[in-house]
């Protein structure tokens, strides 16, 4: 046996490393604070850009885990972390558990920004504005509809919320909304035929494979409505409507209009679980609050701490996609980084 | 709506306000288009509340038109702004309470600027001693006298001779409130509610009884500006804001506007004028305007003070539809008589707007 | 006689509630790959007329489809045809025929 892997985080990152590590023939033990793995994934029906649902992948990460050399510790997160005397890592659990190991990955993910933080959208306080993840919810219930439980006519999807935004501290971009709302839009315009959609974004970041594609199909074959315009203010009108005030900057004039729905994309930022994990682990932030990894080319899955590594969205926001991959990547160094370390030992 | 929503911002938005000993600094405009109302503010502080006001005679004007304009430097205006703090630490206050918007938000602006940057602080103390030989103490608490009577609003309710209701029916009076926008749009956390759902004038509506209207375009600026409404040329693109905030809120059939910015309350109400004679609209019932009111005399009315008295008759937009709804009882014979009883002349009336 | 020496102004705001969007509607019917403009302007950089006149093509459709179709209608006849846009659009717009569908909408719905 190679050596002993503490995972914190039982999402995409951390179900695709213990899989890797288990099959390298690592020995891992897998703290996920719910009682269930897929962390933020839970929360999605449908996945862009193939729409593949959701429950399929969470289903294949229970697949990964659910196997021999993993041991699976659901409902818990540390307590304490401490290093030990001999090497590696001693880590006390909430349920009064100890674990050890002798390295540590952090796959903490990520947590959606509070909407409520941008006052001037009135999300909690107007009717008929909603979460890009509570519309996951909705589509998962195949519903959608107003507060007055009416169909709504015209829904409008705001990009860029709580991320590139100096007024709620978040300078970064949080990468996966736009193409989330290009695919949001479209799963509105099939449920809802009769309604107009509108995205109002600032750029539109189509980095993906099968982004640009997606894109295209959401404005030639869905007809939905893309300004580029940052929402300035969104009010309430008698019929619970969503007056909203955008600039429609392509044409250089003021754009007003009422939303029947509208939904926020809310951004990416760093988890509570990669808060704590850094401080009590000595590991460096970057200033977007994330956890900054060794080196942004060669060492994305290294940390400045000896035998302590990172996955996924505890580093920056990524895709499914790319934390998938990043979670391989990161089971290689740890493996490398055991078998160095045995090497070195007698 | 969801209150909760609000209230929560609320929470996040409260603000240290001074119990007593306050030195008041005067507006410039509004003695004159609402004379009543800064006497009543300082009556009702130091005749119902018991507090202690100091009302300086040797204060000016903060500067603030003048900088707003652009005729007056940062400098001076920062100057002005140091002598007045002196004359309140000579007097030995504390805690400055301007009745302007204006001036609560550049005292506010260049209390930050200094707290930035000390040197700046120190420049202008040379100045004000080399010009005046004075020096003074930082206030240890700048509150607006909007704030002041929002932290009051109960002591209010428990005096109050009328409440915020249709004396007749019961219904609670619809209040629209509007925020000067230098009140909280530039710090919103020196704002009780902050800048989007602000509570400072609709705490007062609902503690006294009535219903806050929160209308789409409630967070919109009145069109007031400095430059705007002094070039006559510009006043087009002014009144035009203080339309579209009137197209709004019609909807909701207000009984009253609330304002706590001397230029937006003098605004709301003449250019109800204004653009009845250009367009022959009105946005009252039965062809009146709305009556829009300062906050002193809105809590005036309440405490029971006669309207005249409190100078309600020099507004454009009559007054009397919102004091029959509140059973204020007032003598139409002298609305226009002195306090010595003789007439001081009426204004002309109206091609549409009725009063 | 307006004695008040200025008149208030009206909204430079688009209004999309209350504008009427016929010459958006025939354009999508007969150009439906206007509405995969992305707005990058390459069609106007080149254009033969928006050099040397007001007339933006990009602007314009974005305005019709917004419901605004002053500008279309003022400024429409400006296009040569030449094609130049077309040949440019990183989108696949047919530009040409997108132009011809709102003539068409104007020559049938004069104001």
């Amino acid at each position: 046996m190679k050596g002993t892997v503490i995972i914190i985080g039982g999402g995409p990152a951390g179900c695709e490393a213990a899989h890797q590590l288990a099959e390298k023939g690592c020995r891992v033990h897998l703290v996920e604070k719910n009682n269930e793995t897929g962390g933020n994934l839970n929360n999605w029906y449908q996945l862009f850009p193939d729409r593949k649902e959701a429950e399929s992948v969470r289903g294949y990460l229970r697949r990964r885990v659910s196997r021999p050399g993993v041991e699976f510790h659901a409902g818990t997160e540390p307590r304490t972390t401490s290093r030990r005397p001999q090497g590696g890592f001693a880590v006390e659990l909430t349920d009064g558990s100890l674990v050890e190991g002798d390295a540590l990955l952090v796959a903490t993910g990520f947590r959606t920004f509070d909407a409520a933080r941008k006052e001037e959208y009135g999300y909690g306080i107007y009717e008929n504005v909603i979460t890009s993840v509570e519309l996951e919810n909705l589509f998962a219930n195949h519903e959608v509809r107003t507060s007055r439980g009416e169909t709504p006519r015209r829904v409008g999807i705001i990009h860029c919320v709580g991320s590139r935004d100096e007024k709620v501290c978040n300078y970064h971009c949080s990468k996966v909304c736009c193409v989330t709302g290009v695919k949001q839009a479209i799963e509105l315009r099939e449920m809802l035929p009769e309604a107009e959609v509108f995205c109002f974004y600032m750029d539109m970041r189509m980095f993906g494979p099968g982004y640009e594609e997606m894109y295209r199909e959401a404005q030639e074959r869905h007809n939905i409505k893309f300004v580029r315009g940052r929402l300035s203010e969104a009010a309430e009108n008698q019929e619970k409507q969503l007056q909203i005030k955008v600039e429609d900057t392509l044409v250089g004039r003021p754009l007003r209009m009422t939303l029947d729905l509208m939904v926020l994309l809310v951004g990416m930022e760093a988890s509570e679980g990669s808060r704590k994990m850094a401080s009590a682990l000595g590991l460096e932030l970057a200033p977007n609050g994330f956890i900054r990894p060794a080196d942004p080319h060669w060492g994305t899955n290294l940390t400045g701490a000896d035998g302590v590594f990172v996955a996924g969205s505890c580093t920056a926001p990524m895709s499914l996609t790319d934390t998938l991959a990043d979670a391989r990547s990161a089971a290689d160094s740890i493996t490398e980084y055991l078998d160095a370390k045995e090497s070195r030992e007698p | 709506m969801k209150l909760e929503g609000k209230e929560q911002i609320w929470k996040d938005y409260q603000k240290e306000i001074a119990d007593d000993r306050y030195y008041y600094a005067r507006s410039c405009i509004r003695q004159t288009f609402f004379p009543g109302s800064e006497w009543a503010y300082l009556d009702i502080l130091r005749n119902r509340l018991g507090k202690d006001v100091m009302d300086d005679p040797r204060h000016t004007t903060c500067t603030g038109i003048g900088y707003h304009s652009d005729v007056v430097p940062a400098q001076t205006i920062m100057t002005v702004v140091a002598r007045h703090f002196a004359l309140m630490t000579e007097a030995g206050y504390e805690n400055i309470t301007p009745s302007c918007i204006t001036s609560f938000g550049i005292y506010t602006e260049i209390l930050e600027t200094w707290a930035h940057h000390p040197e700046v602080e120190e420049q202008v103390r040379e100045y004000l001693w080399k010009a005046t030989g004075r020096e003074f103490k930082k206030p240890r608490n700048l509150a607006h006298t909007s704030d002041i009577i929002y932290k009051f609003r109960g002591e209010i309710a428990a005096r109050a001779r009328h409440r915020l209701v249709d004396a007749h029916t019961g219904r609670p009076l619809r209040g629209v409130d509007h925020i000067g926008c230098h009140y909280a749009k530039m710090f919103p956390s020196k704002g009780i509610g902050g800048a989007e759902f602000p509570a400072v004038l609709s705490g007062m509506i609902t503690a006294w009884g009535g219903e806050a209207v929160d209308y789409p375009e409630r967070r919109h600026c009145c069109g007031f500006g400095f430059r705007q409404y002094l070039v006559m040329a510009n006043r087009g693109y002014s009144v035009a804001n203080s339309k579209k905030k009137f197209e709004s809120m019609r909807p909701y059939e207000p009984d009253f506007i609330v304002a706590n910015c001397p230029g937006c309350a003098m605004f709301l109400d003449k250019w109800q004028y204004t653009i009845s004679e250009m367009e022959g609209t009105t946005y009252g019932a039965n062809g009146y305007g709305i009556p829009v009111l300062t906050y002193e005399e809105l809590a005036g009315l309440v405490l029971g003070y006669d309207p005249w008295e409190l100078g309600l008759q020099m507004h454009q937009v009559a007054v009397e539809p919102l004091l029959d709804k509140m059973g204020v009882a007032y003598d139409p014979e002298a609305k226009y008589l002195t306090r010595d009883g003789k007439e001081m002349g009426r204004p002309k009336c109206p091609t549409y707007l009725k009063v | 006689m307006n004695f008040w020496g200025f008149k208030i102004s009206e909204t430079r705001s688009i209004n999309y509630d209350a504008n009427e969007r016929g010459m958006a509607e025939r354009m999508e019917q007969e150009a439906p790959s206007s509405k995969l403009c992305i707005g990058c302007g390459g069609c106007t950089a080149g254009c033969t007329a928006g050099a040397l006149t007001e007339f933006n093509i990009r602007r314009l459709q974005m305005l019709a489809k917004r419901g605004e179709e002053r500008e279309a209608r003022e400024r429409l006849g400006r296009c040569m045809l030449c094609g130049k846009c077309l040949l440019v659009c990183p989108r696949g717009v047919e530009t040409r025929k997108m132009i011809l569908s709102m003539m068409n909408y104007i020559k049938n719905n004069p104001k």
